[in-house]
Parts: C-alpha cells; sequence; structure tokens
C-alpha cells in the first residue's frame, strides 16, 4: 500500500506537516516495498483549491492512505469519493506515523476537522461528487 | 458653480483598509454633486461582499436580476476520467481522483479551460446564479447595487455585472470594496481617477502606499483624502508630497461627523459647507481627467 504523508520535507525522517493542502511536500511511503518518493505539492502556494490540488496530486502518485493532521471540506470530499482513507497524524517524522499506522496506533479521519480556508471565516458549499 | 455636463468621468472611491470613509465619502460627494445638477449623477455599490451605500442613501430598488457564471458538468458515461481538465484548471475546481469526478462550483472562475480541453466533449458549461444586481434611485441618483450570494468566494462576476451598468451619460462614482484583492481592482480598473480614502496614521499609511501601487499598476491616477485629519501623525502627507500625489481633501477628526454617520446621515446632511468643498473637488478631478485624456489623445 502506498501512503502520503504531508511533510516538511522529502525524507523519511522528514518532519510531519500539520496541514494537508499547505503542506510543501508529500513523502509517499510504499509500505510493501519500503520505497520512499517524497513529491514538491505545488498547491501550497495556490491562492484557493489548495486542498484540491494536493488530493488530485497524491491520488495521481498512487495513494491509498492519507497521513495529516488538518483537512477541509473540499479535500476531504476529493479523497472519499476517490476511496483513499485519511488517518490522523500526530508529532514526529513520516517514519514514524507510517509505523504507527502500521501497528494500528492511527485514528482514521471520520469527517473533515479544518474550516474552508482555514483562518477565513467562510461557509463552504459540498461539492457536487459524481 | 455648475458641474460640467460636458464631461462624464467614472471616479473609483477606494481605501487599502475598511472603515477609512470609502463609503462617507462616495455618497457624499454623489449627493453633493446631484445637489447642484439633480440628474446628473450614478452611484454604484461595488463593494458587493458588503453592501452599504444604501443604508445611507435609502434607494428604491425595484428593479433586481442575477448574475450568472457558467460552471462545468461533467457527462459520466461519456468521461475517460483522462484528467485533462483537473489539470487544465488552475483553481482545482475540478479533480479527477480514480474514477471519481469532482467539481466545486465555489472554487470555479467560469473560464471554460474545463470544457475548452476535455477531449471527448463530455463537460458542458451551465450556468450557476452567484448573486443578484438591484437598481433604482436614490432622490434622483441612479442607483446601482450588487450583492455576492452567501457562501460564495468569487466576487468579481458581480463587481462587473454592477459595472456593466455605468451610464457614460452619467457622472459615476464607484464605492469600491476594501483592501487591494481582486475585487477592489475590478472596480478601479478602467476608472477615469481613483480617490483614495485614508487616515492619516501609521496602519492607514501601509494600506494607502498598497493602494497607489494597485492604482498605478493599473494605470488608474489617484489622489488622496486624508479622514480623520488631525489625529495620529503627519506620515501620510509626508508620504504624499514625497511620491508627488495630491491630497484632494482633508475631512478632520470631529465628533459631529462621526455622531451623524452613526445616524445613517451622510456628511453634506449633517454639515452642509461640505457640499462646496466636494463640488469643488470633483471640478479639479474632472480637469485632470481631462488633461489626462488631452495627453493621452496627443501622444
Amino acid at each position: 500500500m502506498k501512503v502520503a504523508v504531508s511533510s516538511r520535507g522529502t525524507e523519511r525522517m522528514s518532519v510531519v506537516d500539520p496541514r494537508f493542502g499547505r503542506a510543501p511536500y508529500f513523502v509517499i511511503v510504499n509500505t510493501e516495498s519500503g520505497e520512499v518518493d517524497g513529491i514538491e505539492n505545488p498547491g501550497a502556494l495556490a491562492g484557493t483549491g489548495a486542498g484540491v490540488a494536493a488530493a488530485q496530486l497524491i491520488a495521481d502518485a498512487g495513494a491509498e492512505a492519507v497521513i495529516t493532521s488538518a483537512l477541509g471540506p473540499h479535500a476531504w470530499a476529493a479523497l472519499k469519493s476517490g476511496g483513499i482513507q485519511v488517518f490522523e497524524a500526530g508529532r514526529g517524522t513520516v517514519d514514524a506515523m507510517v509505523q504507527l499506522l502500521l501497528q494500528g496506533g492511527l485514528a482514521p479521519l471520520e469527517e473533515p476537522n479544518a474550516d474552508l480556508k482555514a483562518g477565513a471565516a467562510r461557509f463552504g458549499q459540498s461539492p457536487d461528487v459524481k | 458653480m455648475s458641474v460640467n455636463a460636458t464631461s462624464r468621468p467614472t471616479m473609483a472611491i477606494a481605501a487599502g483598509k475598511g472603515g477609512t470613509g470609502k463609503t462617507l465619502v462616495a455618497t457624499s460627494l454623489a449627493i453633493a454633486l446631484d445637489a447642484h445638477d439633480p440628474g446628473c449623477m450614478q452611484i454604484i455599490d461595488c463593494d458587493v461582499e458588503e453592501p452599504n451605500a444604501h443604508l445611507l442613501m435609502q434607494p428604491d430598488l425595484p428593479t433586481e436580476a442575477p448574475v450568472e457564471v457558467l460552471v462545468p458538468e461533467v457527462d459520466l458515461d461519456t468521461c475517460t476520467r483522462c484528467g485533462a481538465c483537473a489539470r487544465a484548471c488552475q483553481f482545482s475546481a475540478i479533480a479527477v481522483i480514480r474514477q471519481a469526478v469532482l467539481t466545486f462550483h465555489d472554487l470555479c472562475a467560469g473560464c471554460g479551460a474545463c470544457a475548452y480541453v476535455c477531449p471527448v466533449d463530455a463537460i458542458t458549461e451551465v450556468k450557476r446564479r452567484v448573486g443578484t444586481v438591484q437598481s433604482g434611485h436614490s432622490d434622483a441618483i441612479d442607483f446601482v447595487t450588487g450583492t455576492l450570494n452567501v457562501g460564495d468566494q468569487r466576487a468579481t462576476p458581480v463587481t462587473r455585472a454592477v459595472k456593466n451598468r455605468i451610464r457614460e451619460d452619467l457622472i459615476t462614482i464607484l464605492d469600491a470594496p476594501p483592501g487591494t484583492a481582486c475585487p477592489m481592482q475590478e472596480t478601479v480598473e478602467g476608472s477615469d481617477y481613483c480617490i483614495l480614502v485614508t487616515e492619516p496614521t501609521p496602519f492607514g499609511l501601509s494600506n494607502l502606499q498598497d493602494a497607489v501601487e494597485t492604482c498605478r499598476r493599473i494605470g488608474v491616477p489617484c489622489g488622496v483624502i486624508i479622514n480623520r485629519d488631525g489625529s495620529g501623525n503627519d506620515g501620510v502627507e509626508r508620504y504624499c508630497a514625497q511620491e508627488g500625489i495630491e491630497v484632494l481633501l482633508r475631512i478632520p477628526q470631529d465628533r459631529r461627523i462621526a455622531e451623524a454617520y452613526s445616524r445613517g446621515e451622510t456628511l453634506v446632511a449633517a454639515m452642509p459647507q461640505w457640499g462646496e468643498k466636494l463640488v469643488e473637488m470633483y471640478h479639479h478631478i474632472s480637469d485632470v481627467v481631462a488633461a489626462q485624456a488631452t495627453k493621452e489623445g496627443v501622444s
């Protein structure tokens, strides 16, 4: 299984970034082969739609699960409809989070836990999921 | 003194920050000019996220029209999930995640790129209502105001819709939204002149600098009104002198003005002597606009 972890860097020992859409990088870890791929998140600097862009990015990279701390309603809808599971990260490195996940130590996120455009008090609309 | 009937400029009233007195100036100027030449004025509230000019002018607004933008609708039977639409979208308003196709209409700018790049024509553009334009009159003043639907994030289509109502045969005042982001730029663009209202404080100065820079980049000449003059410091005055920006008017820090405004009264209603000053200011701006037009005509 490929797991995408929102991160400050591109390596296994990089620190987890709590933000999903605005994380500068994602580290994609293949839990079977142990292969690690760090990818830049161009959406980190987007005006809007960063969460959707990040969901698209990691889906295209083949991730089936995400470890992150905070994601909003748009990103949530995109990941969920793509069948990508989300697990809530604690503090630490990418490697520590993946180990925790494999040991069953990370809780799955049941709903978006950040506001749309967190910081700007705006109300989102439900996307039209097809 | 009478208002020159041959020149009908469009003036935007803007500021880098909220609460500096844009609407106070916009409504007072409209009323002052209309008093000199009834029927010569139009005011358009371009702050579609939080319109407020109607509170001061109590217009009768019998006409209402929807503002619509085009958003994509995907035919899932035709769609091959190739993802070209998602790659083309600059706003991440459409995503193709595995077999799911998602559209986020609140992020959509309505540019149509997704439909354009779709290799199998699976995307049709459909209309979606994002706001409303209301129009009518406040006494003899032509009044237009726009409202963005609650929850929508893109104000500019509504701003464009209210600006489509600009009448060339009237002097038009555009009450701009605060800040210097897209909604403000959309308002100021194409205006003949921009009046920047500021406060003589470090915060006011910082935001004024942004607003001046924005006007310069858009290519709209600007001048400054210092509101609450006498409070704060002389930073704004020094900046304007240094940059060669004209200070058009100084409205003093005066409790009577604040009290009148809190009752929903304009500057001219509360203190009629300001009418003359505003008309004088308009004449000056009108001259600057005419000189600019001549210069552009020559070059």
